[in-house]
């Protein structure tokens, strides 16, 4: 399976607003924590999907979707798998 | 009878970017058809509009403790008088049962805020 983590941190730096460096953030790090607003995390899955070509279900924005590298990873996989 | 509240505060310009960015995408995501005429109505105030509604949506989500639905299903209402409610819709409809709810809005300078108090039976 492809390690979608690169492109994921990449789009996080360029949108979460995080006060921390997302190319060296822990993958279980709580992106909330971190300065991640709700308002952030609206753009960073706007930014996912353009990124993966996929689309976030309803039932999916949840705020554990979006709290970590790895919770985002595990959806876009789920994501890219159902494609 | 039980009582929640939830308040958010949310940067103008912030919206203003990620119409810039994300587009229609944005808006359609987000905003119902209503509260996009609303905010386009009057273009000088269009992002202080939609960041009070965003803000009101997420303020919503807080005292209901909803998560998992849409943003859309969560509607500001506004009647003539100027007075503004809140709508439910959907998912977010369900899970709120016999809530009632309570909004109000304020923008100054670069922020927009919103409180909902949500009273149950």
């Amino acid at each position: 399976m492809t390690d979608h983590e690169p492109r994921i941190r990449a789009i996080l730096k360029e949108h979460a607003r995080l006060t921390k460096d997302a190319a060296s953030l822990p993958s279980d790090a709580d992106l909330y924590q971190a300065g991640m607003t709700s308002h952030a995390s609206v753009n960073v899955m706007l930014a996912l999907e353009g990124e993966f070509e996929v689309e976030f279900p309803d039932h999916m924005l949840k705020r554990s979707v979006f709290e970590s590298i790895t919770a985002i990873r595990t959806a876009i996989d789920e994501l890219v798998a159902g494609t | 009878m039980s009582l929640r509240v939830g308040i958010d505060l949310v940067q103008i310009s912030r919206i203003a970017g990620s119409l810039d960015t994300f587009g229609e995408r944005f808006l359609r995501r987000v905003f119902t058809d209503r509260e996009i005429a609303y905010a386009h109505a009057a273009p000088a105030h269009a992002a202080a509009r939609l960041a009070a509604r965003f803000a009101a949506k997420e303020a919503a989500k807080k005292a209901l403790a909803l998560d998992g639905v849409s943003w859309r299903d969560l509607e500001v209402m506004r009647e003539a008088s100027g007075a503004c409610t809140l709508a439910l819709h959907g998912a977010a409809r369900a899970a709120a049962g016999e809530a009632t709810l309570a909004l109000s809005m304020s923008h100054e300078g670069d922020f927009a805020t919103a409180v909902v108090i949500a009273s149950a039976p």
